[in-house]
């Protein structure tokens, strides 16, 4: 037993060591942090040496969990931007480090993620991934004011402070507008939807929906939920779709669980029309996926990887030699993200010596002055509100190939084009 | 003359609990005036004395009335949505943070205990595995069915829903509470490290006292011989659901700390799920079955292990599974048992000579 | 017709639980331990069939093979480093919080190497869908070879329980293991070929698993491993027809639960139903109540 007490004795000094860690920590935060201590040997990047001459940006999300492929996507568009901007001379000729953290899409593992970057001195924040710890983290962060900008937090609450902003659009413009297009297009007149209750990106979508879909032309036969404990098998759900006689069904969650309804709605022979939101963006991407199930799917998204857009073309490339697979949007908006967080910076003319907090007035106030063309969208403006204004596009899924449904006139046309233009533009 | 020697070492030890905790305060208090403290060891001050009280009542059912339950987050979860919602709504009815953070606990521990009650009456007649079975199928209806509340309040008063939050159909002055998966946002941050470790001692002498009483005693028997302890007369059902519901109630309390420190609270399956009640277990086998010393520091130390592991980045979680499993083989293991004992009387041994 | 439809459905998804559970249910005959990380090893099965097929070109049959008989020495492997050390421990919650280690470890491990994508999985199954009455009612390839393997498995496993020499060597070890030591029966070696069979049906669980709900990532294993717990439970741990009886209600309750109550709360269903079955019967359905000895 004595050496159990040993261990245990161990174990207490080695926490112990941890406070002291902290205690180096605070000690070099006026001149950065040298010294390594465990807690934030952490970012795996180069070493924050000597600041003043580095803008530290950090980033939280999930890269292990359930979620981990949303938070995994973001880190690598992210850093992806970071080593553009540091190989073309950084902003402002300082360079970037960057810091990404996991928060294994939980609340309260994400405020330890901003604690640990606040500890390296973040000065904005790229994150969090997901809405519940974006949530929980703007909480902590508005009280510390660190500028933070999500990529993809789609739920209201997100941005809800003043230094919040998002690149991605919002859960309830996301319904609005699925709504609105399917009744201005006249694309059915009974429609079904099937949602993740236990999402809040997928309720938040189809709560919205439903609220419009009582203004447009259509109406809503079928509102059929899962839960993440219950997400592979879909057949009820379809069937009750399949029973209500609905001519297209609504799938407001991402790509990995649609592509499982495809498959199913083809082995029990129901065809209807499938609509889905930007998370359906990447089901091509899907190792295995027969493409040709996902014919004709339309959804809403901010970008396509197929676009012939050069600067698209040029993210798609890099992002294929770097991380061997097709970017998908959460990677588009986290490049977006960096380069807009650049553009502030630029904007504001912050330097790299001030303050988390100084840093966070200034960029507050030129993220609603900068305007970007990212791979997400042309033209990108903020409100101050944190909010994004850019138009959602279109995308018919044709041939195996994304194609971008121009304007309201070409939707009509796309189907017969696109299938002689293999997946081209429909222009 | 030896009964009270017996009972002073008891108290000694208790003492000793208590007076770990308070030094532990102490000394982190000194560190963070200090200004000496990291941002993140500070922010995972307030979940520690949630892990803390969670892993010591679990440690009351697991160890003491010696029952699996497998379902502590259900109760974690009952308590923290209880008293979130509470603390939402009168949030400006009463203003003074204090007082309603007390009421919070209350209610908070109330409502779960009274699940405690409603789960153990009928579940405490099964045994072993069957009972764990039955709590964590408790756990998981909690969780589904706070996913599928919708509760709003508008000047006609409160309005319930299990659809969504537009069939609450209220007015436009009306707000969402509780609503559905995304739970409760905005739940006000009134827990601190102080109140935690005030709590953390509330907890630890509610145990420590019902062990060494009569009542503790007697679910001792229970846990040693069932029969043997019915024969001489002992209520079994009794002591079995007291002790099941006072773990229950304490649950609460973890759970209304957690609620408190966050501004999101929603149900997903890793914070109030199995794989939650799941990590509570790990801290009570990992500290010692029925050692509460043992499950305190067996919080803090894997609540830490994963934070400190992040220079690790990706390799973070494998890590930390492999070290789980390696303590597990040291601490349990019949033959690292032995080896520990031989090795340890070596140690002594040569102790002994140097004196 | 929609209501033989669910059915179908439910007796399909009730069958991948079976498996999954008589997996459980035989390692928890003998070795009285919740094995949490069989879920764990159900999604390596999978991932195995995949990586073979997609990066090795091999056949889907050879393919499958090659997937049990990795699990199969996953399994031997995992039990003797993490859990034959823990077999005599002092508390019987000592190896199940080490199987859960395990579970977290198979996680992680196949999160470096497979990276956390969701995969869509390609069905192994060639077996054509049944259509019948005028389209009405599909039964897929899928659902088909489920159901029938799930009944051939449970058949050779009774067999090979109450036939075989090996088969009442685990009969014995579960019954009494100082006993079965006694009459000369190598209880490790037993305990392991429990756990290598275990295994090996977890390998064709996975496969089925994913051939009818076609997404594979590090964390498929997990909520089905829960489920197929419940199922053995539901039908008496230890008992293999219960297991089977138990995976099959569960399925069939599970897609009513969401057919006719509500979708959301199918979980809840199940879980309150599990309950109300153990309040009855406290051994679940077909599990023996042994009698407390005073």
């Amino acid at each position: 037993m004595k050496l159990k007490k040993v261990i245990s004795a161990a174990l207490v000094a080695a926490m112990a060591m941890t406070f002291m860690a902290g205690c180096g920590d605070s000690d070099n935060a006026g001149n950065g942090n040298a010294s390594g201590s465990d807690t934030q040997a952490a970012s795996g990047n180069e070493n924050a040496s000597g600041s003043g001459d580095t803008f530290r940006i950090g980033g939280i999300g999930p890269i292990t969990g359930g979620a981990a492929v949303y938070g995994i996507a973001v880190k690598n568009g992210a850093e992806l931007a970071v080593k553009e901007i540091n190989e073309a001379g950084g902003i402002n000729g300082a360079q970037i480090d960057f810091n990404f953290q996991d928060d294994e899409h939980d609340a309260e593992k994400a405020v330890n993620a901003y604690n640990t970057l606040k500890d390296w001195d973040v000065q904005a924040i790229l994150g969090a991934v997901t809405s519940a710890p974006c949530v929980a983290v703007g909480e902590v962060s508005k009280d510390d004011n660190i500028f933070m900008l999500t990529p993809s937090g789609t739920a209201v609450e997100c941005v809800k402070y003043e230094n919040a902003f998002r690149v991605c659009f919002s859960d309830p413009m996301q319904g609005l507008e699925s709504a609105k297009y399917i009744g201005e297009h006249n694309l059915a007149t009974k429609v079904a939807a099937i949602y993740d209750s236990s999402d809040v990106y997928s309720s938040g979508i189809y709560e919205a929906f439903v609220k419009e879909a009582a203004n447009q032309n259509f109406e809503v036969v079928a509102a059929e939920a899962f839960t993440a404990e219950s997400k592979t098998d879909f057949s009820v759900q379809l069937q009750k779709a399949k029973d209500a006689g609905a001519e297209l069904v609504f799938l407001p969650f991402y790509y990995s669980e649609a592509s499982l309804v495809l498959k199913q709605a083809a082995g029990m022979n129901y065809s209807p029309i499938f609509f889905g939101c930007d998370g359906m963006d990447g089901i091509l991407a899907v190792k295995g996926f027969d493409a040709a199930l996902a014919d004709n799917l339309i959804f809403l998204s901010p970008f396509t990887p197929t676009s012939d857009d050069e600067m698209i073309q040029k993210f798609v490339t890099d992002y294929e030699a770097a991380y061997g697979e097709t970017p998908n949007q959460f990677a588009a908006d986290a490049y977006d993200g960096i380069y807009a967080i650049k553009a502030a910076i630029e904007a504001g003319n912050v330097t790299p010596d001030l303050s988390a907090s100084d840093v966070c007035d200034a960029l507050k106030t030129a993220m609603t002055q900068i305007t970007i063309d990212g791979v997400t969208a042309k033209g990108l403006t903020w409100e101050a509100s944190g909010e994004p204004s850019k138009e959602p596009m279109v995308v018919k899924i044709a041939n195996g190939n994304y194609a971008v449904v121009e304007d309201d006139a070409a939707a009509e046309s796309v189907e017969d084009n696109a299938a002689t233009e293999n997946g081209e533009d429909a222009e | 003359m030896r009964r009270m020697k017996k009972i002073n070492k008891t108290t000694k030890s208790n003492l000793i609990t208590y007076a770990i905790v308070i030094a532990l305060f102490a000394a982190v208090q000194i560190l963070t005036s200090a200004g000496a403290i990291s941002s993140l060891l500070q922010g995972l001050l307030v979940p520690l004395c949630a892990y803390i009280i969670l892993a010591v009542s679990l440690n009351l059912t697991v160890g003491i009335l010696g029952e699996l339950s497998l379902g502590h987050a259900g109760f974690m979860c009952v308590g923290a949505f209880t008293s979130a919602f509470f603390s939402k709504c009168t949030a400006e009815l009463i203003p003074v943070a204090g007082v309603r953070y007390l009421f919070a606990l209350l209610i908070g521990a109330a409502a779960a205990g009274l699940c405690g009650i409603l789960v153990g009456i009928p579940a405490l007649r099964l045994k072993g595995d069957y009972l764990a079975i039955v709590t964590l199928a408790f756990g998981e209806i909690i969780k589904n069915v706070v996913n599928i509340l919708f509760i709003g309040r508008d000047s006609e008063g409160f309005h319930f829903s299990t659809k969504d939050s537009l069939s609450l159909g209220l007015l436009p002055d009306g707000e969402v509470i509780v609503n559905g998966p995304q739970g409760i946002t905005g739940t006000p941050k009134d827990s601190t490290f102080t109140v935690g470790v005030i709590l953390i001692l509330v907890t630890l002498f509610i145990v420590l006292n019902l062990i060494h009483s009569r009542s503790g005693r007697a679910i001792m028997a229970i846990r040693d011989n069932r029969i043997a302890a019915e024969s001489i007369g002992i209520n079994v059902t009794k002591y079995k659901l007291m002790a099941f519901s006072i773990s229950a109630a304490l649950a609460g309390v973890g759970g209304v700390i957690y609620a408190h420190n966050l501004a999101t609270l929603t149900a997903q399956p890793k914070n109030f799920g199995y794989n939650m009640s799941i990590m509570i277990l790990v801290f009570v086998v990992l500290g010692g079955i029925g050692n509460i010393r043992g499950s305190i520091l067996a919080a803090i130390v894997l609540t830490l292990l994963p934070e400190l592991l992040r220079g690790l980045s990706d390799y973070r979680m494998l890590i930390y599974a492999v070290v789980l499993i390696a303590m597990m083989l040291f601490n349990w293991s019949p033959k690292a048992i032995e080896w520990r004992e031989r090795h340890s009387a070596k140690f002594k041994r040569k102790k002994q000579k140097e004196v | 017709m929609s209501f033989i439809s669910y059915l179908i459905n439910g007796v399909s998804l009730g069958s991948v639980y079976a498996i999954i559970a008589l997996g459980y249910t035989m390692v928890y005959g003998i070795a009285k331990m919740l094995n949490f990380a069989h879920g764990d090893v159900i999604m390596i099965g999978a991932y195995v069939v995949m990586a073979a097929i997609s990066g090795a070109g091999l056949p889907p049959g050879v393919a499958v093979l090659l997937s049990i008989v990795c699990c199969l020495i996953l399994g031997i492997v995992i039990e003797s480093v993490a859990y034959r050390p823990l077999l005599n421990a002092a508390s019987s919650l000592a190896v199940l919080i080490t199987a859960i280690g395990v579970s977290y470890l198979l996680q992680n491990v196949a999160l470096l190497i497979f990276g956390a994508n969701t995969i869509s999985f390609d069905s192994v199954v060639s077996v054509p869908a049944v259509t019948l009455m005028d389209g009405a009612l599909t039964i897929t390839g899928e659902a088909i070879v489920t159901i029938v393997s799930c009944i051939v498995i449970m058949i050779a496993l009774t067999l090979f329980i109450s036939r075989t020499k090996s088969g009442q060597a685990m009969r014995a070890v579960s019954e009494d293991k100082g006993a079965a030591q006694l009459m000369g029966i190598h209880v490790n070696g037993t305990i392991a070929l429990t756990f290598a069979i275990g295994s090996a049906l977890a390998a064709i669980a996975g496969v089925l698993l994913c051939s009818s709900y076609p997404s594979l990532n590090p964390y498929t294993g997990a909520m089905p491993g829960i489920k197929a717990f419940v199922a053995a439970v539901f039908g008496g741990i230890g008992s293999i027809p219960g297991a089977f009886i138990g995976g099959i209600l569960l399925g069939v309750i599970e897609i009513f639960g969401k057919a006719y109550i509500s979708s959301q709360m199918a979980d809840a269903i199940v879980f309150g139903v599990l309950i109300v079955i153990l309040l009855v019967k406290p051994a679940g359905i077909l599990g023996k109540n042994v009698q407390e000895k005073v």
